[in-house]
């Protein structure tokens, strides 16, 4: 209970995971879903940190400078398009956004 | 002691924290919560000896991400919240139900690994010429791990293309 083992990390992400996923089935503003994929994806770093800490080698930690990168490109798109949809259907609400042409 | 102590504590911040970012009405709240949890995970960062993450956590997603989210809610200000329109083939208790089972799910992998026999721990592969996060991962980046970075930096690039081209008014 006292030591901290990388299971203890593996719960937590597990955990935080699942906040992220009930976040992205449930919540219908397509910006709060948005953060709620940040927030698994954030969950996903903090299991490659903690075992790239317990194995003694950096590789783990290479992974999450690509996987904050792709994030970084991802936010850019994913809010691009949601711009582009705002303009065109007045709307972040993604039970309305059901048409791909207007 | 100290150690557990913090775990604990960053764990209570982060799950609450994120908590609050996906049932805060508010869109603003919303994220402002997910700087302070992207916050908290760097903290926990700096106890897993990955510094220069933690930095870039800072940097990238508090700093850059987080502030692109804050111009987007603050473009898409509507007078009606977009939770007043309600689908109503919608099923959202089924997505919470589904987010329970994946939750079990994981923790029965958690306990099924952790029972079986444990297998030795992997030694590093080879010794690193430098020394310190930084130089040891810099490192890494410029030579086993060089054209996944080019690639990475393409994509940032096709992105930021991407992104004008999709945010441009169109005339």
């Amino acid at each position: 209970m006292m030591e901290i083992t990388p299971a203890h990390y593996t719960i937590l992400s597990a955990a935080l995971f699942s906040v992220g996923l009930i976040g992205v089935l449930v919540r219908r503003n397509i910006i709060i879903i948005f953060m709620a994929i940040e927030l698994m994806l954030n969950a996903v770093n903090i299991n490659l940190v903690a075992y790239a800490n317990e194995v003694g080698n950096l590789v783990g930690q290479v992974f999450v400078v690509f996987v904050i990168a792709v994030a970084a490109a991802e936010a850019a798109v994913g809010l691009g398009i949601i711009l582009a949809l705002f303009r065109n259907k007045e709307t972040v609400n993604i039970d309305e956004m059901n048409v791909m042409r207007s | 002691m100290a150690e557990a102590l913090a775990f604990y504590t960053l764990s209570v911040l982060i799950l609450g924290l994120a908590v609050a970012v996906i049932t805060t009405p508010n869109t603003v709240h919303s994220v402002v919560f997910l700087v302070l949890n992207f916050l908290c995970v760097a903290v926990l960062y700096v106890f897993l000896q990955a510094e220069f993450l933690a930095v870039i956590q800072v940097l990238v997603y508090a700093g850059g991400i987080v502030v692109l989210y804050l111009f987007v809610v603050m473009l898409v200000n509507l007078g009606r919240s977009p939770e007043e329109h309600q689908d109503p083939r919608r099923l959202g208790l089924i997505g919470l139900g589904l987010s329970g089972a994946v939750l079990l799910e994981l923790a029965g992998i958690i306990a099924y690994s952790y029972a079986r026999e444990q297998s030795p721990p992997i030694v590093a592969a080879q010794a690193s010429p430098v020394q310190g996060n930084i130089e040891e991962l810099g490192w890494l980046l410029y030579t086993d791990y060089l054209i996944p970075f080019e690639v990475a930096s393409v994509l940032l690039l096709v992105a930021m293309v991407g992104a004008i081209v999709l945010a441009r008014r169109e005339s």
